[in-house]
């Protein structure tokens, strides 16, 4: 079944068009994976899904549903959280109030919990307290991921996760899609490592230039076709 | 030696009210990036709302402010929801501007309601009782009374930011609205609570100012330099630093008025210069600011 479904969707900063009409279907369990140069538009298209930018009201649908354009702040509440590139947690709080504020104002049940959070990711239960600025880049974007699952999301859109990490952490990060995946989310991840991308993935999508270059599953893309979608012919 | 100590103690009291000053100025700042120009005239306004309630009920100020406050409440929550939301974003010369006009409006609009006749909070025999603390000092109840509250407004703001979930969110929202929303934080309602929690700040520091001196409508403007002053001292975003820059002005006025009284102002100003030569950043710099 189709959770989350774009049509024609376009996005602008200003004057500066940055999405050319962009139609992308996440089924219901599924993970996608964006790929594509730098400034093809793929964090922009998180954004604009995640509600920070504006968008039609029908050009974003989760479950059928008009959602495009809806403050931000509704929209997670409807079950669509963002891990922001940069992670960008609040450096005035600790590492489990950013944990907590993932989940403000909101007692909804679900399968995600502190406990939970620190099960996935170890590392964190040690530093709990500690200022969020003081972890390591590994360590701030796992809390950047426990904070948006904290929101309890049925989509879940990871914006360049493995940025600025060593191998080794970046292969600890994706140890833990699984685990979220079998609580029940469906993912679209950002990613410039393709290889990381196709590992994951169900279904890649490549941009270019702010409009859809190549769509498949993993499997069935050859390197010279990415390599075309990628730079351009 | 008694009576320097009786001047330094004298003024520690009197930088409890200037605290009282700053600590909403602070509040507004730290949330949103707010520079309230119109802050001391909130003060005014509010020691008349005050002034108002406690003459037509015949009570006494202490109960008038209880009353006073919700209200105080409600108005900066509309006040902010209606009008310095749509000011904020990425320049900062419009709340300036629009708090600067509104520091006009409410002086004259308290000069049509109220007169220009300085007026004072009455509340009977507290006000010249005083408490012996040996060795031949002491201290007037009501100037401690004002200590006591400046910290005690501290500790309950501290406790709110630090131990609720809305202080999480103020201080969210603070470092980054934008990341703030995906949270499912409502910005502007953030922002509205905020303006109302120092609106109620503001009330408790009306009182004192009410009955510890004569106000009249035109007296805003200087309340707003002390709070500017004790908030740059203490380094923007601490509370307690902001009592520290209270304390640094009292101290400074206090020694200033002892050598001659015509110093006193003028040794607050310079102790305030002395440290932003010194310390530009306060006595108590955020981290990571």
């Amino acid at each position: 079944m189709t959770l989350l479904e774009t049509r024609g969707l376009t996005a602008f900063y200003g004057d500066f068009q940055a999405l050319y009409g962009i139609d992308l279907r996440l089924e219901e369990g599924e993970t996608l994976a964006i790929i594509g140069a730098n400034g093809a538009g793929k964090s922009t298209f998180l954004e604009t899904v995640a509600g920070l930018l504006p968008a039609a009201p029908q050009s974003v649908l989760l479950d059928g549903k008009q959602i495009g354009g809806l403050p931000a702040a509704e929209i997670v509440r409807l079950g669509i959280s963002l891990v922001p590139e940069g992670r960008r947690l609040f450096p005035s709080l600790s590492v489990e109030e950013n944990l907590l504020i993932g989940a403000y104002g909101r007692d909804q049940a679900g399968y995600w919990s502190l406990p939970r959070i620190y099960e996935l990711f170890p590392a964190l239960a040690a530093r709990r307290h500690v200022p969020s600025q003081t972890l390591s880049g590994g360590e701030q974007q796992m809390a950047a991921i426990g904070r948006a699952l904290m929101a309890k999301p049925r989509v879940l859109l990871c914006d360049e996760i493995s940025l600025g990490l060593a191998p080794i952490v970046i292969r600890n990060i994706y140890a833990a899609l699984p685990r979220i995946k079998a609580s029940g989310a469906s993912v679209i991840l950002v990613e410039q490592d393709i290889v990381q991308a196709l590992e994951v993935s169900d279904r890649v999508y490549c941009f270019q230039e702010g409009r859809m270059s190549l769509t498949g599953r993993p499997a069935d893309l050859g390197r010279e076709q990415i390599h075309t979608a990628y730079f351009g012919a | 030696m008694t009576a320097w100590i009786n001047t330094l103690l004298q003024g520690v009291m009197l930088g409890g009210l200037y605290a009282l000053f700053a600590a909403g100025l602070s509040l507004m700042f730290g949330i949103m990036r707010l520079v309230n120009l119109a802050h001391g005239d909130f003060i005014v306004l509010s020691a008349f709302v005050i002034l108002a309630l406690s003459v037509a009920l015949g009570l006494d100020p202490f109960l008038a402010t209880l009353l006073a406050a919700p209200v105080l409440f409600f108005i900066g929550y509309a006040l902010q929801h209606y009008l310095l939301n749509r000011t904020l974003g990425r320049d900062i010369l419009p709340p300036l501007l629009v708090t600067f006009g509104l520091s006009i409006i409410i002086q004259n609009g308290l000069l049509e309601a109220f007169s220009a006749d300085s007026q004072r909070l009455k509340a009977g025999a507290i006000e010249t009782a005083s408490i012996s603390i040996g060795g031949g000092l002491a201290v007037g109840t009501m100037q401690l009374l004002t200590f006591a509250s400046a910290i005690g407004v501290i500790l309950a703001l501290n406790f709110l930011f630090y131990r609720t979930e809305l202080g999480r969110a103020f201080r969210a929202t603070s470092d980054d609205p934008e990341i703030a929303q995906l949270m499912g934080i409502d910005n502007r309602h953030i922002f509205s609570l905020a303006t109302a929690i120092a609106m109620v700040v503001i009330a408790v520091c009306a009182l004192y100012l009410g009955m510890r001196a004569n106000f009249d409508p035109t007296i805003g403007p200087a309340r707003l330099l002390y709070a500017f002053e004790a908030v740059i001292i203490g380094g923007l975003g601490s509370l307690w630093g902001t009592l520290a820059g209270g304390i640094v002005i009292g101290v400074a006025q206090a020694i200033g008025a002892k050598i001659d009284p015509e110093w006193q102002i003028l040794a607050g100003h310079l102790a305030f210069l002395a440290v932003l030569v010194l310390r530009p950043r306060g006595l108590f710099p955020r981290a990571g600011q």
